[in-house]
C-alpha cells in the first residue's frame, strides 16, 4: 500500500507538472511580448536619439493636409543662417533611392528606409574607406549597404531614384559613431548636392530640410522660436529632441500594436492552457474523493474543501508564473537578439529590460488562469456526499444532459455575438463570440465524443490492440472531450483564416478570369518607401508599339484630397481601352474619353456623395492649386475597379509623380500572351521594381502575402497546438496509471508490448484526430461566417482548403503518434507481476 | 533434457530470490517437480510459503534465480520478452484471483482474447464447448461489471482454456468467491481435466478447494515437503495441519 501510495504520489506530480507547463508555456509567451516589446521600443528610442544627435533644431517645409510639400530654396538657408544664435544651417536633400545589388535585384530591407542624401560633411557619419563623393557620378555608400550587397571603394553601383536606374561610382564608405555600419538598418546613399537634388526631389536648387545648430549659450527652444519667427507660417520648425521623440513614438505606436497581436495569441495559448488544468484538477480530485469525503466525513466544511483545492492551484499558478516570467524573459531577450542580428535590421540593441507590465501580467495570468481552472472541480469536490464517496471511489459516469444544455445554450450565445460583431463591424465582439463558442463547443464535445470517437476509432481498430485503444478512449468521454477541445481552439482558427483566405484567392480569380480582359498586367512588385514603385511614360509607348500587343494603357495613381475626405484617383491615359479592358458598362453618361476638366466616378461613391452627370466636383491635387471636375460618366458597380476616381491623363502632372503605377495590355488575337510577354519584359529592363505578367501570375502575386499571412498565424498559434498536445500527453500518462492492472493483464495473457504501444498509440490517436475533425468542423463555421460577413468587402465566392485541412488531419494524426511515445513507454515497460498487484 | 511426454510442466532445482546481501528473501529454494499432463494439481502451502512465485515462474511471468523451468517442449529459462509472451499467449493459461478481466470488452471478446492478441482464429466447436461447460452461453454479450464475481471467474476460466493450453494455472482462483461460486468453477476445473484432458495447476489455501484435485503438493519455505494422490478434504486439512512439524532439508 505504502509503494502504491508512493507511486500515484510521483504520478500526480508528474501530471501536476504537465499542466503546470501549460501554465509555464502561456506565461512565457506573455512575458516574452513584453519584455521583446519593451527592449525593442527603448533601442528604437536610442535610435532615433542618435540620428538626431547632431540636429539642434530642423527646418522642413509645412506638411498640408492632401498636398505635397513645396521644396525649400536656397533663400530660406540664407534667412536661417542670419538668425542670431545660429552657429550652422545646413541644407538636407532626401529622397528615396533604392540600391540594385550585384545580382540585378533590387535589394530590400525587413521595413527599414533605403533612401539617399546630400554629402554634406557636416552630419554625424565618417568616411571609413575612401573619400566623399566629388563628381556626379560618385557616391559613398553606408557601411551596411556595403556590407549587405558587397560592395567595395571603386565598384559600381545601380540606383533607383525618381529616375529610373543610373549606375555610379562608388568612392567612399561610411559609419556612424563607435564604428556602426548604420543606425538601425537602413540602406544609405550620399550624393553630391546637385545630384541629389535632380534625382531625389526632382529640382536643381531646392532642399527637403535645414539641420540647425545653435550657438554656444543659445538654448534649443530659444533658437526653435527664433528661427520660427524669422520664416514665418509655411514652415515646420521643431527641435531635433522633439523630432526624435515623434519619430520614435511613430515606431513604437508599430511595436504596440505588434505586442497586441502577440498578446492575443498569447491569451489563446493560455485559453487552451485551461482546459489542460481544468482536466488534470478534475482527474486530481476524482482520485482525491476518498481523501476528501474522509475530510468531510470528519467536519470539513464545503469551503475548507473548496479551500484546500484552490490554495493548491494557487500554489502551482505561482510557480507557474515564476517560471514563466523566467523563460519570457530569456525568450524575449532572444527574439530581440535575433530582430537585431539575423533579421538584417542592425539595430543596435538597448539592455534587456524586464517591465513591469511583464511581471504583473505574468503572476496576474498565470495564477488566474489556473485558479480560473480549479474552480469547476473543487466545486464539485466540495458537492461529494460523504458516504457516498467513502462507498466507492470510482466517479461514476454521470449523465451529460446538463453540460450537453449548458453547452448548445453557450455556443448559441457566443454564434449570437459573433453574427453581432460581424453586423457592428466590432472586433471584440467577434473575438469574444468565437471565445464564447469554444467553450460552448468544448461543453458540447462530450456528447459528441461517442459517436464521433466511435466513428474514428473504427478506422483503426482493426486488430485487437487497435480495438481495446478505441474502447479505452470512449471510456470517460468527459476526459476525451477536454483533451480533444483543447486540440480543436489551435486547429479551428488557422482553419478558419486558412477558409478566409482561400475564398479571397477564389475571388480574386474569378475577378481576373471573369472581368478583367487584360492579358498582361505591368506593376510595381516592391513598395517604394510607402508609395508602389512606378516607370516613364514612354516605356509606356514603347509597349504599345510592340509587336503583337493590340492594346495598352496605363495610370498614374494618388490620393486626393475633396472637402476633408481624402480620394483614391488615378489619371488614366486612355479611357477607351480601360472600359475595354476592365468590362466597364456605364450608369449614365458615356464612358469616353474625358477632357481635362471632366471625371469618371463609380456608381457607388456617386450614390454615397449623391453626384451625377453634370455635377462639379473640386479637388486638390498633390500639387497645384484646387481645380474643378464636372462629372463625365458614371460607370456600373463593378468588382474589378471601385473606390477609385478617373482623372484624364493631364491630372497626372499634378500627383505626386507623374510616371505610370500601372499598367495593362491585350494582345492581338491568336497571338500567344507568353511571347508577347517575354517581348514587353525587356522594355523594363531599367526599372527591375516593375514586372510583367499574365493574368494567373497576377493571381499569384496579389495572393502571395496570404500564404505568409497563414504560416505567421500557424507559427504563432503553435504554442497553442503544443500545449494543447501536453494535453494528450497527460491524459494518456492517466490513462496508463489508472490502468496499470489492465495492462499488467493483457501482458500476462501474452499480448506483446508493441501490441500495448499501439493500443495507447490508437488511444491517443484517436483523441487527437477527433480534435482535428472538432477543429476542421468549427474552423469551416467561422470562416464560412467571416466570408459572409464580408460579401461587400470584395470576397464574393467561398473556397474550401480541401489540402490544407487534409494536411492537418494528418498531422493530427502524427501529433497523436508523438504524444502517445511516452505513455507507451511507460506502458510497455510496466513489470506484468508488479502491474497486476498494483492498486 | 526436454520435458518427456506426459509432463505438462517441469520445475528442475529452481531457486528464486528476491533482493540481495542481507535483504534478500529466498523465496523458492530448490523446487523440482514435474506436473503430468491432463492432471489438475493443487498446490498448498502456508502463506509465504512460495506458492505464488512457483506458479508465477513456471508460467513464464517471472524469471527464476537458478534452475530450469520447462513447459511443453519448451525450456521457459533463459527466453527473452518476446519468447515468454507468446509462450504465455499459446502455451498457458492463467486465472487470477481476482481483476482477471478488461471492463472494455464483453464476456465474449474477453474469452477470445488471448486468440485475437495472436491473430489466431476462434475455434467455434471448441468455443461452443467451453462456453456450455462453464454455463455463460446467456452472458456473452454482457460486460464485466454485469456479472457477478462467480460468472467473472467462469469467464476468466474459459479464456484461460479457449486457446488449449498446455497448462492452465490459477492463483487462488476461488478465493473471492462464495462457496457456492467456487464450487461451481472448481467443478468445471476438473472436468477440464477429466473430459477435455487439460492439464491445471491451482493455487489454494482452501483444503475442500484442494479435495477436487488429483495430486495435491504441499510447499513449505520455498520446499515441496508433502505430495497427496486424490486426497479428500479431511486428508489435506490433516496435512496442512502437520506441516508445521516438518522440517525442511536445506540443500
Ligand atoms: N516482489 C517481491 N519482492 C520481494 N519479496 C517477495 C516478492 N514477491 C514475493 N516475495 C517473498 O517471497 C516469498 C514467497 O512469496 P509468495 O507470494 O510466493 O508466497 P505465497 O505462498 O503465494 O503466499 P500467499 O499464500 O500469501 O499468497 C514471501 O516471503 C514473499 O515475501
Ligand atoms: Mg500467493
Amino acid at each position: 500500500m505504502f509503494k502504491a501510495t508512493i507511486k500515484s504520489l510521483l504520478s500526480r506530480k508528474l501530471r501536476l507538472v504537465l499542466s503546470a507547463l501549460a501554465v509555464v508555456l502561456g506565461v512565457m509567451f506573455v512575458s516574452g511580448s513584453f519584455v521583446l516589446t519593451d527592449t525593442l521600443q527603448r533601442s528604437f528610442t536610442d535610435l532615433f536619439s542618435s540620428a538626431f544627435a547632431g540636429v539642434d533644431v530642423s527646418v522642413s517645409p509645412k506638411q498640408e493636409k492632401g498636398k505635397q510639400p513645396e521644396p525649400l530654396t536656397p533663400q530660406a538657408i540664407a534667412d536661417v543662417k542670419s538668425v542670431p544664435g545660429v552657429a550652422s544651417a545646413v541644407g538636407d536633400v532626401q529622397g528615396s533611392a533604392r540600391p540594385i545589388g550585384k545580382n540585378g535585384k533590387v535589394i530590400t530591407t525587413s521595413g527599414s528606409p533605403r533612401f539617399g542624401y546630400n554629402w554634406t560633411g557636416t552630419g554625424q557619419e565618417k568616411i571609413r574607406d575612401g573619400k566623399a563623393p566629388q563628381a556626379e557620378n560618385e557616391v559613398a555608400v553606408g557601411g551596411f549597404l556595403a556590407t549587405t550587397g558587397g560592395f567595395r571603394v571603386g565598384d559600381n553601383i545601380a540606383l533607383l531614384t525618381l529616375e529610373p536606374k543610373k549606375t555610379f561610382k562608388i568612392t567612399g564608405i561610411y559609419e556612424y559613431a563607435g564604428g556602426r555600419d548604420s543606425l538601425g538598418g537602413e540602406l544609405s546613399v550620399a550624393f553630391t548636392e546637385p545630384v541629389a537634388q535632380q534625382l531625389l526631389l526632382g529640382k536643381k536648387d531646392v532642399f527637403s530640410g535645414i539641420t540647425v545648430t545653435a550657438a554656444q549659450g543659445t538654448s534649443d527652444d530659444a533658437l526653435r522660436d527664433a528661427v520660427a519667427a524669422k520664416l514665418g507660417s509655411g514652415y515646420d520648425v521643431k527641435t531635433g529632441a522633439v523630432l526624435a521623440k515623434e519619430q520614435a513614438d511613430q515606431v513604437n505606436e508599430g511595436l504596440k500594436f505588434f505586442n497586441y497581436v502577440l498578446l492575443g495569441f498569447a491569451g489563446i495559448a493560455l485559453f487552451v492552457g485551461i482546459f489542460i488544468i481544468l482536466n488534470t484538477f478534475s482527474i486530481i480530485v476524482a482520485q482525491r474523493t476518498r481523501e476528501l469525503a474522509l475530510l468531510r466525513s470528519m467536519g470539513a466544511s464545503r469551503g475548507q474543501v473548496i479551500g484546500s483545492v484552490v490554495l493548491e492551484a494557487l500554489v502551482i499558478g505561482l510557480i507557474a508564473s515564476i517560471v514563466g516570467l523566467a523563460a519570457g524573459i530569456g525568450i524575449g531577450a532572444l527574439l530581440a537578439k535575433i530582430f537585431s542580428s539575423v533579421g538584417g535590421t542592425n539595430l543596435q540593441l538597448a539592455g534587456i529590460g524586464v517591465p513591469m507590465s511583464a511581471i504583473i501580467s505574468s503572476f496576474a495570468v498565470g495564477m488566474i488562469v489556473t485558479v480560473v481552472a480549479a474552480v469547476m472541480p473543487a466545486l464539485r469536490a466540495s458537492r461529494i456526499a460523504p458516504v457516498a464517496a467513502m462507498r466507492e471511489a470510482a466517479t461514476p459516469d454521470r449523465p451529460l444532459t446538463k453540460i450537453t444544455i449548458t453547452g448548445a445554450l453557450v455556443a448559441a450565445a457566443g454564434g449570437a455575438s459573433l453574427a453581432f460583431g460581424f453586423n457592428q463591424a466590432s472586433l471584440p465582439l467577434i473575438f469574444g463570440g468565437i471565445l464564447v463558442a469554444f467553450v460552448g463547443v468544448a461543453l458540447l464535445t462530450p456528447i459528441l465524443s461517442k459517436p464521433m470517437v466511435s466513428l474514428i476509432g473504427r478506422l483503426l481498430s482493426w486488430s485487437m490492440p487497435g480495438l481495446l485503444g478505441r474502447r479505452n478512449s470512449a471510456r470517460n468521454p468527459r476526459r476525451t472531450a477536454i483533451t480533444a477541445a483543447a486540440l480543436m481552439v489551435g486547429i479551428s482558427l488557422i482553419t478558419g483564416v486558412s477558409v478566409v483566405l482561400t475564398s479571397a484567392t477564389k475571388s480574386i480569380e474569378k475577378l481576373a478570369s471573369g472581368q478583367l480582359q487584360t492579358d498582361l498586367i505591368i506593376s510595381g512588385e516592391g513598395q517604394m518607401e510607402g508609395q508602389p514603385a512606378t516607370f516613364p511614360r514612354d516605356v509606356l509607348t514603347k509597349v504599345e508599339k510592340t509587336d503583337g500587343v493590340k492594346s495598352a494603357f496605363g495610370w498614374s495613381q494618388d490620393g486626393v484630397l475633396q472637402g476633408e475626405d481624402q480620394l483614391f484617383a488615378v489619371a488614366v491615359t486612355d479611357v477607351t481601352a480601360l472600359k475595354e479592358m476592365f468590362a466597364l458598362k456605364p450608369k449614365s453618361g458615356d464612358i469616353t474619353p474625358l477632357r481635362d476638366d471632366q471625371i469618371g466616378l463609380p456608381e457607388d461613391l456617386a450614390t454615397e456623395k449623391n453626384w451625377a452627370v453634370g455635377s462639379t466636383i473640386t479637388l486638390q491635387l498633390a500639387k497645384g492649386e484646387p481645380r474643378t471636375y464636372t462629372v463625365a460618366f458614371v460607370w456600373a458597380k463593378s468588382q474589378v475597379l471601385q473606390g477609385a476616381l478617373v482623372l484624364p491623363e493631364s491630372a497626372s502632372k499634378e500627383f505626386r509623380s507623374d510616371q505610370i503605377g500601372q499598367a495593362f495590355a491585350q494582345v492581338r488575337p491568336g497571338t500567344n500572351v507568353a511571347d508577347v510577354q517575354k517581348r514587353v519584359e525587356p522594355l523594363f529592363a531599367d526599372n527591375p521594381e516593375i514586372t510583367v505578367q499574365d493574368r494567373s501570375g497576377f493571381v499569384k502575386q496579389t495572393t502571395s502575402q496570404f500564404d505568409t499571412v497563414l504560416l505567421m498565424i500557424q507559427i504563432l498559434l503553435a504554442l497553442a497546438i503544443l500545449i494543447a498536445v501536453l494535453g494528450v500527453i497527460n491524459t494518456l500518462a492517466l490513462s496508463v496509471i489508472e490502468r496499470t492492472r489492465e495492462l499488467g493483464l493483457l501482458r500476462a495473457i501474452g499480448m506483446r508490448r508493441a501490441q500495448v504501444m499501439r493500443m495507447i498509440t490508437v488511444e491517443s490517436v484517436v483523441i487527437s484526430v477527433f480534435g482535428a475533425v472538432l477543429g476542421l468542423a468549427v474552423g469551416l463555421a467561422l470562416g464560412v461566417s467571416t466570408v459572409q460577413a464580408l460579401k461587400d468587402q470584395g470576397i464574393s465566392e467561398i473556397g474550401f482548403p480541401w489540402m490544407t485541412m487534409v494536411q492537418y488531419l494528418v498531422v493530427a494524426a502524427f501529433v497523436g503518434v508523438v504524444a502517445a511515445i511516452l505513455p507507451a513507454i511507460r506502458a510497455a515497460r510496466l513489470n506484468v507481476l508488479d502491474a497486476i498487484a498494483y492498486e | 533434457m526436454s520435458a518427456s511426454d506426459g509432463v505438462a510442466a517441469r520445475a528442475v532445482d529452481v531457486w528464486k530470490s528476491y533482493g540481495s546481501g542481507d535483504a534478500a528473501v529466498t523465496a523458492l529454494a530448490g523446487v523440482s517437480v514435474d506436473l503430468e499432463k491432463s492432471r489438475f494439481t493443487a498446490i498448498m502451502g502456508p502463506s509465504g510459503s512460495g506458492k505464488s512465485t512457483l506458479m508465477h515462474c513456471l508460467a513464464g511471468l517471472d524469471d527464476v534465480t537458478r534452475g530450469e523451468v520447462w513447459v511443453g517442449g519448451t525450456k521457459v529459462t533463459g527466453l527473452k520478452d518476446r519468447g515468454l509472451t507468446e509462450l504465455r499467449r499459446d502455451k498457458v493459461g492463467f486465472i487470477f484471483q481476482q481483476f482477471n478481466l478488461l471492463p472494455t470488452l464483453t464476456a465474449e471478446e474477453n474469452i477470445t482474447l488471448p486468440l485475437a492478441i495472436g491473430g489466431r482464429k476462434v475455434d467455434r466447436e471448441w468455443f461452443d464447448v467451453v462456453v456450455d461447460t462453464v454455463g455463460l452461453r446467456d452472458r456473452l454479450t454482457h460486460r464485466p461489471t454485469q456479472l457477478s464475481g462467480g460468472q467473472q471467474q467462469r469467464v476468466a476460466c474459459a479464456r484461460a482454456l479457449v486457446s488449449r493450453p498446455e497448462v492452465v494455472f490459477a492463483d487462488e482462483p476461488t478465493g473471492n468467491l462464495d462457496s457456492q461460486s467456487g464450487a461451481e468453477v472448481l467443478a468445471f476445473l476438473q472436468r477440464s481435466a477429466r473430459e477435455f484432458g487439460q492439464t491445471i495447476v491451482m493455487v489454494t489455501h482452501d483444503p475442500n478447494a484442494a479435495s477436487y484435485a488429483d495430486r495435491v503438493i504441499f510447499l513449505k519455505d520455498g520446499n515441496i515437503v508433502r505430495e497427496l494422490l486424490s486426497p479428500s478434504a479431511e486428508e489435506v486439512l490433516d496435512t496442512m495441519k502437520h506441516l508445521d512439524g516438518v522440517v525442511v532439508p536445506h540443500v
